[in-house]
């Protein structure tokens, strides 16, 4: 387990003073201090912690937000920003000393521009709700993460989530415009705006991505994109995993950047078909999803060099959706992944690593040695086309000693990703979970740096605490 | 001048300073904002070579002082491109070949910005050394990394004030097969940022956009088939607009390295230049506004959003720039130095933000070498 720093003492003492000073400045249904309403607080989308909070205030308005922040600053009071806390690195883990600031009832969509392709959103509106306001107009935002009908927009830009088209659209740091930040001193500052690229230092693109350790952020200007005429999948199933990587290469050699391109291994497809029923090949060791866009006869076009490319490498079956009813039945499968081995086994931790794709098969292969090893089965889906790998390590948390031993699996196979060229997360964040793995990626010298930075702007490291930096002698800062 | 080979050996003359450098690679920018005020030159010209070309995986690194054109040309080789196309700007510094250092440290991205994504958006990785002479690294080699905080994002476009970029790897794409660009005849900015609208918001993925005297450009690059078929429908949709004709293939791409070199701005020698970042439906009030103030020369990219001028060296101009360019933002792009040293070059930070600006530049260059001024006066 990762160690948390132990509370402040004298926080805790002060925990009425502090109720009735937060009931003083916000409406009184948005602060929460009773322990049964406290307890869904306690913990995210990394369920193996948990951790109830001091307090929990649910803000409605920047200015609320920040008169919170204010008051904690000069009280030094530790805050832990918390979108919908769907995040699966603990991103949102509260402290027992620390108040928690749901931003769940900023939830308003508050401007839509089509001329200039913007939205101006709350945080707390969901990222598929972007897309949904403007989705009747033929517009969408980008930016899909497994968990979007449920994850906010201000958890995203947090994070910098991804989803299965970067691979085309890019992160959440590539769709953006402007973000109205808070600082720990409860200062509200416009950080771009409906513009692009302005010209001083990049204040949005080091926020995006920092994980609540520089501010939060209560409005957020998205960019809104175009939809294609249409979009289509094709699923091509190989007899091994070396082969499919070929595929894979084979195909952004040729100059063909699909919209998205998914594989599976053998032990994922099993648990999604058992799930989905979506028709997928159960003799396949890798299984690839590839999505194109455009019109009809596009798509047409460009599955059938998709299919020409992998018909080189001797595919078990391959199936072109004819229909958009045929290409959802493909992803029917793949979105339902999670669940599906939800299915299977009673727990299981999502890991998140990115490599170079040319290491595919070295690293399945290695991750196959190590499950048989520590006895636990994986599941592994990828980004193939960014190098994104979601291993799902199964175990059963009712089993002592089985959760420890998935943790260090996890782990390992995050050292491995970095041994070979990548990185510990692409896209959930470091969070709590890979806190104290960061010395494997970055140098002393590295995270020193990075922690002077984040002293820049919360001299006090008020802000979301014991996640992203190793802890100093058991404590932060 | 001093030209270190290594890496490690400009990180020991950074590590043993004690008094500011100006931070360049081949010194193409000098004329862009302020004048720096130091005594020495350190250069990465020096510290060249491509140290990574992984074409199935989108990446290329290469060192610092290594030419954009010879990064291009790697990449043209195995029929890839630099994603954000960034233009050399010969017609506004005057002839050099930009490093691919100082072009990520200037933030320099063409008219595929748009849809493409800047210069900040494709840096995957940079290997910098900081105010301490200590070689750090952040991000990697791959495409998709959220570990830590992301300071190839802060560095892209610091202008060498917080760090020197070693090494760089950056995302690339395949060059498309082809292009074609329908060029529609407007009226007014105004009419033309209206097609740019139109077009941008149709499903067609145009991925340049600009108006240059009565003709607004909408690019497409693509398969040949599907660039056919899309700048055909294009023209459909957007035939109310005006009268347009399609221009094709190496004309297209001579059209589009035009634009973003802003050569059609036809600034004289003498004149000042300045980059406006508004949203796109306001460029041509800049325009407008602009040009009642003192006849500024004109033209749109980036969809309207980006507006150049080009107009008289002198503080009134700079002035109306500054007050056209409202809730957006502004940029002194070249000038004199006596004009660039007098007026705040870009827009300043607020406040509350200029506070943290501050203690940033001091936790990664607490001795202020790394080119003093170049951004903001006393920074």
């Amino acid at each position: 387990m990762i160690a948390l720093p132990p509370p402040k003492a004298k926080i805790l003492a002060q925990r009425d003073v502090i109720l009735a000073a937060l009931r003083a400045m916000l409406p009184e249904d948005a602060v929460i201090g009773e322990a049964l309403r406290l307890k869904p607080y306690e913990t995210d989308g990394l369920t193996a912690y948990r951790q109830v909070p001091l307090a929990v205030v649910l803000p409605r308005t920047t200015a609320e937000v920040a008169a919170v922040l204010r008051y904690c600053h000069g009280m030094g009071i530790r805050v832990v920003p918390r979108g919908a806390g769907t995040s699966l690195s603990g991103g949102a883990l509260p402290l027992a000393d620390a108040v928690v600031i749901g931003l769940m009832r900023m939830n308003r969509i508050l401007e839509v521009d089509y001329a200039n392709r913007l939205a101006v959103v709350e945080a707390g509106v969901t990222n598929i709700g972007i897309t949904q306001a403007v989705a009747g107009d033929g517009f969408f935002y980008a930016p899909d993460p497994s968990s979007q009908l449920a994850c906010m927009i201000g958890g995203n830009v947090m994070m910098n989530s991804g989803g299965a088209h970067c691979l085309k659209y890019g992160v959440t740091a590539n769709n953006l415009l402007g973000l109205t930040f808070v600082t720990i001193e409860g200062e509200v500052v416009r950080i771009g705006g409906e513009h692009l690229d302005g010209g001083g230092y990049d204040w949005l693109g080091l926020i995006t991505g920092s994980e609540g350790q520089l501010g939060m952020v209560t409005e957020v200007t998205v960019r809104i994109l175009r939809g294609p005429e249409g979009a289509r999948a094709m699923l091509a199933a190989f007899s091994s995993i070396e082969v499919a990587g070929e595929a894979v290469d084979a195909i952004i050699g040729a100059g063909v950047i699909p919209v998205a391109l998914e594989f599976m291994d053998r032990p994922c497809i099993h648990a999604c078909e058992a799930f989905a029923h979506a028709g997928y090949p159960l003799d396949a060791e890798a299984m690839l999803i590839i999505e194109v866009e455009g019109s009809v006869a596009e798509q047409d076009a460009l599955l059938g060099k998709i299919r020409d490319i992998c018909a080189r490498f001797a595919p078990l079956s391959m199936k072109v959706a004819q229909t958009v009813e045929e290409s959802a039945a493909i992803w029917k499968g793949r979105k339902g992944a999670f669940g599906a081995v939800g299915r299977i086994s009673p727990d299981y931790l999502c890991m998140d690593g990115t490599i170079p794709t040319g290491e595919l098969p070295r690293v399945l292969r290695r991750i196959g040695e190590m499950s048989a090893e520590c006895g636990l089965q994986v599941a592994n889906v990828f980004h193939a086309g960014d190098g994104n790998l979601h291993p799902l390590i199964m175990f059963d948390a009712n089993d002592p000693g089985s959760f420890a031993r998935a943790e260090k699996f996890g782990a390992d196979i995050l050292r491995l990703c970095v041994e070979v060229g990548g990185c510990l997360t692409g896209e959930h964040g470091v969070g709590v979970e890979k806190r104290d793995l960061m010395g494997v990626q970055f140098t002393d010298g590295e995270l020193d740096q990075q922690r002077a930075i984040k002293t820049a702007f919360d001299p006090q490291w008020l802000l979301n605490g014991a996640k992203v930096f190793p802890l100093v002698d058991g404590a932060h800062a | 001048m001093l030209t270190p080979d290594t890496e490690a050996a400009l990180a020991a003359l950074v590590a043993v300073a004690d008094a500011p450098f100006v931070i360049e690679g081949q010194g193409t920018k000098r004329a862009m904002l302020r004048p720096v005020q130091a005594a020495a030159t350190l250069s990465t010209r020096n510290l060249t070579g491509i140290t990574l070309h992984r074409p199935t995986e989108l990446i290329i690194s290469a060192r610092a002082g290594t030419l954009v054109a010879d990064v291009e040309a790697a990449l043209a080789a195995k029929g890839q491109m630099l994603i954000a196309e960034p233009p050399a700007y010969g017609g506004i510094f005057g002839a050099g070949q930009p490093t691919i250092g100082g072009t990520v440290a200037a933030g320099i991205s063409g008219p595929r910005r748009i849809t493409g994504g800047a210069m900040r958006d494709h840096v995957m990785g940079v290997r910098f050394i900081n105010g301490m002479g200590e070689v750090l690294r952040s991000g990697g080699r791959v495409l998709k990394n959220v570990t830590g905080l992301d300071l190839c994002k802060l560095l892209t476009g610091s202008h060498g004030t917080l760090g020197i970029i070693t090494e760089v790897t950056l995302k690339v794409l395949p060059r498309p097969e082809a292009t074609a660009t329908l060029a529609v005849t407007v009226t007014d900015f105004a009419a033309g940022q209206w097609v740019l609208s139109a077009g941008l918001g149709a499903p067609y993925g145009v991925s340049g956009a600009a108006v240059v005297g009565n003709r607004a450009l909408l690019r497409l690059e693509d398969f040949a088939d599907s660039v056919a078929y899309r700048i055909a429908k294009l023209r459909g949709e957007l035939a109310a607009f005006g009268s347009s004709e399609i221009i094709e293939g190496d004309a297209s791409l001579a059209l589009w390295r035009d634009v973003a070199e802003a050569k059609p701005l036809g600034a004289a020698a003498e004149d000042a230049i300045w980059r406006v970042s508004v949203k796109p439906t306001q460029g041509p009030h800049v325009a407008a506004a602009l040009r009642t103030a003192f006849d500024a020369k004109v033209m749109l990219d980036w969809g309207g959003g980006l507006v150049w001028v080009a107009g008289p060296a002198n503080e009134a101009a700079h002035r109306a720039v500054m007050q056209a360019a409202g809730e957006g933002a502004f940029v002194l792009f070249r000038a004199p130095d006596a004009l660039r040293a007098a007026v705040p070059v870009i827009k300043a930070d607020p406040p509350a933000l200029a506070a943290i600006a501050r203690r940033v530049k001091d936790a990664l260059d607490p001795k202020g070498l790394f080119n003093p001024g170049r951004m903001q006066a006393g920074f």
